[in-house]
């Protein structure tokens, strides 16, 4: 009777969670618009440049700017509400492209602005409202592309590069066909990071443009095909998830309907019980929560769908004479493209694909090893920390991808630097003069810290959490992928765990025990048989 | 006094037994499959088993508690301090590990108020009161904790009541084995498993007991 009935209070739950979430789908479709974009006489150009786009748009979405101006988007800056720390991109160093301080106008050309040229100073659409770019989320037509090394600016007139014209986009058009953003907008910075398709964060990459179910089991396109912002939901232009300070677990679970929420997290629509609770194993995975996040079972591998990230960057080998690099094949990903094994003014790297991640407990907050945290040269330096634990009742065990790279720091002072890598007309950009000395020197004056002139290379770790990917359930993770001696969890510190055989001890007095009887039994059996024979003759 | 042929264990005792030994080697199996011992059966299968087989056998466990106490049968398990059973259990210890091997015959019979013998019964007494409490009462608490129940015991952590079960379980896999040797000792294996099937073996009874049995419980006397 109870179990029946658990049973139709689940199928209840699920066809109201079904109910919803066309009711919402629609809602959605019916949000698109109340306006035609391609009757407005504002829009109908030309348009000799993005901020005059702006301009228009701002005449009736007067907040908009504002709004942009004041998210992460805007700022770059991030003042993280438990370490204190300042970060967002205009402060953090990666083991990738390093810092955007100096190396601006290549930097910048994902910033969601016109003409950011000095990291130094505020954005230009601080003060002037037009220099916001608003057409890099909203365009729906896929046209519109910030030319890699304009400040965030498009092309405005053909340019030629490598043989190839490059045409401007046609902003009057772009500015006509605005919506809500698909995934390729947001994709267009995000899956870029790095330098190139998935190079950083190894869950985003242009596979997530038209995703097949297991690459994505939300995005999946002939299924939910899921926008980014369905979970990373926006008012006023701010938007939920953060990964500097996220939810490693987010116990207030489901919103209402239509309630926003503040954080992108599994648990905010599939609550803090998901599994079916009419088995022992529903039951028993409802309350691996407490310890283990959704992630963790959920996204089994990562960089999926052909596209490969970046898990190796060694700086110190690259060289004008591009020596290092000899013998160093390109890696061919699933999707057929090559990866350069090494370049010379970037060195030597290394690929995954449907990576198994990297397990750690986890309490979401993210802290960096700026230029102002000392460290430790003969261990791996940790770029970003990840903190938590077994006892603390916020950590969850968590997925990461582990960025190894081999990257400058001051060997005097003790601290990671800042590089110029970028700047084809400086004589102190490392990519076009392979100097490292003026390529630091310059970036830490320009950042405004102190450099002893000695520097070094050092080897780091970079910890990227897992959150996108997710897989069907199909192809969630087995309870023997972790409960097994050389389970995926055997380098996460956990008291016990079933199954993984760390009661080394405990299991050698209790084989000796079993082992010791069954010889003490055979013993007894074979003098009975003995003595028997021996009475008997 | 003279042996008779009575039933010795009723219907319920012989239900328990069995379905006690089928449980303890289901949860014997799927509990090392848990623990890592074995890959003979998926991992969340054991799981679903051994928590299931668990839960039913500490309900046959409440009923035979129940049943132990009712029927006055819990005084099978419980030692006398007199020097006659001192006795008695250091003639056991004798004959397993002398007399047996000399071809003596076994030097217990069973009677109505002991159908064990000394060794036998002080054995199950422990596995009553200490080994299959440990084993459930951690077992219990293991799922609590699992379940969300925070700390139920405050001051015991998970790892330590697994601890507990694991020794607990590995006790009970060492009273197994010796449970079926001892099965080879004396007659035969054969006489010593089939009282326990038919319920019926041969007792030493005094000229009244069986008088009384044949007045008030004829249908425990068996004529052969």
């Amino acid at each position: 009777m109870n179990q029946s009935h658990t049973y139709w209070n689940n199928m209840l739950t699920t066809a109201c969670r079904m109910i919803l979430l066309s009711i919402l789908c629609y809602a959605n479709t019916a949000f698109a618009s109340t306006t035609d974009h391609t009757k407005l006489d504002e829009l109908k150009g030309p348009f000799a440049n993005g901020p005059e786009v702006t301009k228009a748009c701002l005449a009736c979405h007067n907040k908009a700017a504002l709004q942009v101006n004041h998210s992460i988007h805007g700022t770059w800056e991030y003042d993280h509400p438990k370490t204190g720390q300042k970060l967002g991109k205009r402060k953090v160093i990666n083991s990738f492209c390093g810092n955007v301080v100096s190396n601006e106008p290549r930097c910048t050309s994902c910033h969601a602005s016109y003409g950011w040229r000095d990291m130094t100073k505020k954005p230009p659409m601080a003060t002037d409202e037009n220099m916001t770019d608003c057409l890099v989320c909203h365009d729906t037509t896929g046209e519109y592309t910030k030319w890699p090394t304009g400040a965030g600016h498009p092309l405005y007139k053909p340019k030629k590069k490598k043989d190839k014209t490059h045409m401007p986009p046609d902003l009057a058009k772009i500015a006509q066909n605005i919506g809500m953003p698909g995934r390729e907008n947001c994709g267009s910075c995000h899956y870029y990071g790095g330098g190139g398709d998935n190079v950083k964060h190894g869950d985003l990459s242009s596979a997530l443009n038209n995703p097949s179910k297991h690459v994505d089991v939300h995005m999946d396109k002939d299924g939910l095909n899921f926008t980014c912002s369905k979970c990373h939901v926006a008012d006023e232009h701010k938007w939920a998830g953060s990964h500097y300070s996220l939810r490693a677990t987010d116990i207030e679970g489901t919103g209402k309907p239509g309630e926003r929420r503040n954080s992108a997290s599994c648990e905010s629509c599939h609550g803090l019980e998901p599994h079916p609770k009419n088995s022992v194993i529903g039951l028993k995975i409802n309350h691996h929560t407490d310890k283990v996040a959704c992630e963790t079972c959920h996204i089994p591998e990562y960089a999926k769908g052909g596209v490969a990230t970046k898990t190796y960057w060694d700086w110190s080998s690259a060289d004008k004479s591009g020596k290092k690099g000899e013998g160093i094949e390109d890696y061919v990903q699933g999707d057929g493209k090559h990866r350069h094994g090494y370049l010379k003014h970037k060195g030597i790297f290394k690929y995954g694909e449907d990576v198994k991640p990297y397990y750690a407990w986890f309490d979401g907050q993210i802290e960096y090893t700026n230029t102002d945290r000392k460290i430790d040269p003969t261990k791996v330096v940790e770029v970003n920390m990840i903190k938590g634990s077994y006892d603390d009742p916020d950590s969850r065990i968590w997925p990461f991808k582990r960025m190894q790279g081999r990257q400058a720091y001051d060997k005097v002072n003790n601290n990671l630097v800042y590089t110029q890598v970028w700047g084809p007309k400086t004589k102190t950009a490392f990519w076009t003069n392979f100097d490292w000395q003026k390529s630091i020197t310059t970036a830490m004056k320009k950042g405004g810290k102190p450099y002893s002139g000695e520097f070094g290379f050092v080897d780091t770790y970079m910890y990227w959490p897992t959150t996108h990917m997710v897989s069907p359930k199909e192809e969630a993770l087995r309870c023997k992928e972790c409960h097994a001696e050389e389970g995926r969890l055997k380098d996460v510190n956990i008291p016990y765990m079933p199954g993984t055989g760390k009661t080394k001890l405990l299991d050698l007095i209790g084989m000796l025990a079993i082992l010791g009887t069954l010889i003490g039994v055979f013993g007894h059996a074979i003098i009975r048989r003995i003595t028997a024979r021996m009475r008997n003759s | 006094m003279a042996i008779h042929t009575i039933q010795i264990y009723r219907r319920f005792e012989r239900i328990w037994h069995w379905s006690q030994a089928v449980f303890i080697f289901t949860l014997v199996f799927t509990g090392l499959a848990i623990h890592g011992t074995h890959d003979l059966i998926d991992f969340g299968l054991a799981v679903t088993i051994h928590t299931i087989v668990a839960l039913v056998l500490l309900v046959l466990w409440a009923f035979v508690t129940f049943w132990l106490f009712t029927t006055g049968e819990w005084r099978q398990y419980v030692p006398s301090m007199t020097a006659k059973c001192r006795g008695n259990m250091l003639t056991m210890a004798r004959y397993y590990s002398y007399g047996i091997f000399k071809g003596e015959h076994h030097p217990y019979e069973k009677t109505m108020l002991r159908k064990h013998n000394p060794l036998q019964m002080i054995t199950y007494l422990l596995l009553k009161i200490a080994i299959f409490p440990s084993i459930w009462i951690s077992g219990i608490a293991y799922l609590l904790l699992s379940i969300g129940m925070v700390d139920p015991f405050g001051f015991i952590s998970l790892g330590t009541i697994a601890i507990i079960h694991t020794i607990a379980a590995i006790a009970v896999i060492v009273f197994i084995i010796a449970h079926i040797y001892l099965l080879t000792t004396g007659h035969s294996f054969k006489e010593h498993v089939m009282p326990m099937i038919t319920g019926d073996d041969k007792v030493d009874l005094t000229k009244d007991q069986y008088d009384y049995l044949l007045a008030n419980e004829p249908n425990k006397v068996k004529f052969d």
